[in-house]
């Protein structure tokens, strides 16, 4: 356990040592700034509700860049040799790493907490859909910080992490606007599978089970992927 | 210690290691010589539980390599080739995070253990410095302070010395010395006079099977079998020279050499039992006017054992 803290620790001082931490927050925040501020006023509603809808997508770019790194460089420059002969299991590391993102995911979305507050100013703000936004924002994050994981440990190549990570939470991300062109009979498996669907019930302030059981079962299955990446690499 | 059964490692179909096997006794310093690829990173690997091997079995004091990986990883200190590191941080930084991942978490006991690392691997100047600028062999030594953070009862050091400078060679090989006088050490090298320096007993590979493995003195005995004698005579032509010096034993095995200087004549001579005939031929040369220019007496050292059994097999 205290293994899984220290490496967890380091990884997250990492993104702060390197510029890489105050690039991606800062692309984030004008990203998402930019889009949901952008029409904010045209509708003239006090709620959060389309920085919400904006965040899977932004989301499946930018997490896999925090990821992309986690394996990928260690396995490049070599210091994964270091790691390993060290007195730690693939489970600590994996986890380590894993912790380590979503934090730096949370530190990410800190800043975006300053629009609730101003937007209270302007209007009344409904406190449940934006408290459930912001749990269901993190069980994202945390659900594609796994799989970006899982997409680091498969090369030594940072860019290709980036790809194949991408790729893995878009699917994720647009799959339940596919639907249309879905067989009838897998139509409702799909429209589970979608990450989307499942964040939009926390973003409305519904706290259920079954999208909590969701987004857990999601790290769950990429964070045991990866273990059995690491395994199979040695 | 240590005791390596069988061990074999593929990669994919290439055959890394094939079969090799190591005892290794508590305070012994073995060096791991072989040709480059000839396994030594991949057996060392696998005794440190990086890779899996294929097959084979690796325990390490009582304990078994699959069941108790952790533990016998927490008893040894491995210095991996060319000591890779977290460049981004500095030297402090990952001596803190090395020390914590192994489990010194006392802060107290940590600034204790640095200042001893810091004296024995000579950190204490760099300590404030990012790794990514330190030369390659202060980040060996980092690496060695690494390998060495848990004061571990074994330590394995891959090619400790590889892309150093001599006087760089000369200070990892003296801390090697120190510290091998108590603990066991592993170290690969193919710096053959390396291993002759610092061993107790040298393991020759040879595309991933082990082709010698007998303690330094005997292998250097070994060398002593096939010794010769090098003379450089001044004032004789060759033809001369030759016959004279035939005339002494007709058994000799006497070749003319390239010789070093304009003016001199060079033998490489044999004897057929193996003696040490320098007495004889300076006796025989004293009767004539030359001038021996050299005379020594050279034995067949590590150099030409290791060449032979890796040629042979390859």
């Amino acid at each position: 356990m205290s293994q899984i803290k220290h490496i967890a620790i380091k990884e997250f001082k990492d993104y702060f040592i390197s510029p890489i931490a105050y690039i991606v927050i800062a692309l984030f925040l004008i990203v998402t700034g930019w889009f949901f501020f952008s029409t904010f006023f045209i509708f003239g509603r006090a709620d959060m509700r389309d920085f919400f809808s904006l965040l899977p997508i932004v989301f499946s770019f930018f997490i896999p860049a925090i990821t992309m790194r986690l394996f990928a460089e260690e396995r490049n420059v070599g210091s994964y040799e270091t790691l390993l002969t060290m007195p730690v299991s693939f489970t600590d590391i994996a986890l380590g790493k894993f912790f380590a993102a979503t934090l730096f995911s949370a530190a990410m979305l800190l800043p975006t907490l300053a629009y609730p507050v101003f937007i209270s100013f302007i209007g009344d703000v409904d406190p449940g859909p934006v408290a459930g936004g912001y749990l269901g924002a993190l069980f994202l994050a945390a659900a594609y910080c796994a799989m970006g994981l899982f997409a680091s440990a498969l090369t030594r190549n940072q860019i290709i992490a980036f790809i194949i990570g991408c790729a893995l939470c878009f699917t994720l991300t647009i799959i339940n606007r596919m639907l249309f062109f879905m067989p009838p009979k897998i139509v409702a498996f799909i429209e589970y599978i979608g990450a989307s669907s499942h964040f939009t019930n926390f973003s409305k302030g519904i706290l259920d089970t079954r999208d909590i059981i969701y987004f857990i079962s999601l790290i769950c299955i990429f964070i045991f992927s990866t273990y059995i990446v690491m395994q199979e690499k040695n | 210690m240590i005791d390596v059964q069988d061990l074999t490692k593929y990669y994919n179909d290439f055959c890394a290691v094939d079969h090799i096997n190591l005892s290794v006794a508590p305070g012994e310093i073995l060096g791991l010589l072989g040709p480059n690829g000839a396994g030594k990173t991949t057996t060392l690997r696998m005794l440190t539980g990086y890779f899996r091997p294929t097959s084979g079995r690796i325990s390490v004091k009582d304990l078994q390599m699959p069941k108790d990986t952790l533990r016998i990883k927490s008893l040894m200190g491995y210095l991996p080739e060319s000591a890779p590191l977290y460049h981004n941080m500095l030297v402090y930084d990952y001596l803190v995070y090395v020390a914590r991942i192994k489990g010194i978490t006392d802060p107290d006991k940590q600034m204790e253990r640095f200042r001893t690392l810091a004296d024995l691997c000579g950190l204490s100047a760099i300590m404030d410095k990012p790794i990514a600028t330190l030369s390659k062999g202060l980040k060996q030594r980092v690496g060695l302070a690494h390998a060495m953070m848990t004061d571990p009862e074994i330590l394995v050091l891959d090619e400790p010395t590889s892309g150093l400078d001599p006087n760089q060679i000369a200070e990892i090989r003296a801390i090697i010395r120190q510290i091998g006088k108590e603990k066991t050490i592993i170290f690969s090298t193919h710096i053959l006079s390396e291993a002759e320096a610092t061993c107790d007993r040298i393991v020759i590979i040879n595309n991933g099977r082990v082709v010698a493995d007998d303690t330094t003195a005997n292998l250097k005995h070994a060398g002593m079998q096939n010794s010769f004698v090098r003379l450089a005579l001044k004032g004789p032509d060759l033809k001369t020279a030759h016959d004279f010096l035939t005339t002494m034993d007709p058994a000799l095995d006497i070749r003319p050499l390239e010789p070093k200087e304009a003016g001199l004549v060079c033998f490489e001579i044999r004897p057929p039992d193996n003696r040490d005939v320098r007495s004889d031929i300076y006796l025989k040369i004293k009767q004539t006017d030359w001038i021996i220019m050299e005379l020594a007496r050279e034995t067949q050292a590590l150099e030409k054992i290791f060449q032979q059994l890796t040629r042979q097999e390859a």
